[in-house]
């Protein structure tokens, strides 16, 4: 983790970790080393919750290209989403 | 050198010491049963966490007949598993230089306080640890020896300066004030090989004692048999010239 590198959003939704579902806050995506991926340097995708505690946490680390991958189909989702006038964003 | 015929035991237990601005921090402490007096080595892990892994290199380091000290340097961010705890720390940009330097020399005056310590400290560190006890070499009068183990961001850029790491450490250069071992892998990213060569440079310029070592088939981590990066023959050189040179600096 020395390249310090992380970027950070809020974001409405809901992460499953160890102990189950929980509401999210943020998410934090950093270029830096992964803590299981078997490379040096990779996209370390954190769904957490900081005021439940750090253990309220939604862990992924890609590859760089396995992240480009992800960037871009979450994309193409959310074009053919929005663009079908059938389906309103609401909460239930 | 251990010999068979020869008594061996060593306590390792977690303590609490005063870090920076006098705040308890938890501490991982093993030692060498007996009277001593032992020499010691201040241990600042790497930014994956204080894991399991540097309580190992802490007992190797009991084991070898040192005094061996890491201060959870993440103990006023937050409790929980080390993975989840390094997370919350790596999204907030790490812990501040001033921090570290605070807890590593509580650490450091803690074990010179003991009655069976020799009155000399080394520091050893790898990754975010390596830079750090480099920074300890040059801003702190207490260490007796620095090993510095790929040590990334010690030559930053304008750009990579933070409120928290707001000098390169290679600033400082100057200020070392203790002997240096440097351990590096050719096929590391962060340091490359390149920011390698301008920190020997920049060392030898300054005229201080140094050793540089570095390995043509390790990447960065390599003495970490958890993980993938590890690389055998290289770490086992590693660890060989590490203790050969705390043994020659601290005796």
């Amino acid at each position: 983790m020395c390249t310090m590198i992380c970027e950070r959003a809020e974001v409405e939704g809901s992460g499953k970790g160890r102990n189950g579902w929980f509401p999210l806050e943020m998410v934090n995506v950093s270029y830096d080393h992964p803590f299981n991926a078997p490379w040096e340097y990779g996209v370390n995708i954190d769904f957490v919750n900081q005021s439940r505690g750090v253990g309220s946490r939604v862990a992924v680390e890609l590859s760089p290209q396995s992240a480009k991958r992800l960037a871009e189909t979450i994309i193409e989702a959310l074009k053919r989403g929005e663009a079908d006038p059938q389906i309103k964003v609401s909460v239930l | 050198m251990y010999t068979t015929e020869q008594f061996e035991g060593i306590i390792a237990e977690t303590i609490t010491i005063n870090g920076t601005n006098g705040d308890a921090i938890h501490t991982y402490f093993a030692r060498p049963m007996g009277a001593g007096p032992f020499p010691a080595v201040v241990l600042a892990h790497h930014l994956p966490g204080w894991d399991e892994l540097y309580r190992e290199f802490t007992r190797k380091l009991a084991h070898h007949g040192y005094l061996a000290i890491s201060p959870d340097l993440y103990c006023r961010e937050a409790h929980g598993t080390p993975e989840d705890v390094a997370a919350a720390v790596r999204a907030e940009g790490g812990v501040s230089d001033d921090q570290v330097m605070g807890d590593l020399e509580a650490a450091a005056k803690y074990v010179l306080s003991l009655p069976n310590s020799n009155g000399k400290v080394g520091t050893f560190g790898t990754c975010s640890g390596g830079r750090h006890v480099f920074l300890a070499g040059c801003r702190l009068d207490c260490f007796d020896a620095i090993v510095e183990c790929w040590g990334g961001n010690v030559i930053m850029s304008d750009e990579q300066l933070t409120d928290k790491q707001p000098v390169s450490p290679n600033s400082y250069t100057q200020d070392l004030n203790a002997p240096l071992l440097g351990l590096f892998g050719d096929l590391d990213q962060s340091p490359t090989p390149e920011q390698v060569n301008q920190h020997e440079e920049e060392l030898k310029a300054a005229g201080k004692d140094i050793e540089f070592h570095r390995y043509p088939e390790a990447g960065h981590g390599f003495f970490y048999f958890d993980r993938p990066i590890y690389h055998q023959s290289s770490a086992v050189d590693g660890w060989d010239k590490m203790l050969t040179f705390l043994s020659k600096t601290l005796s």
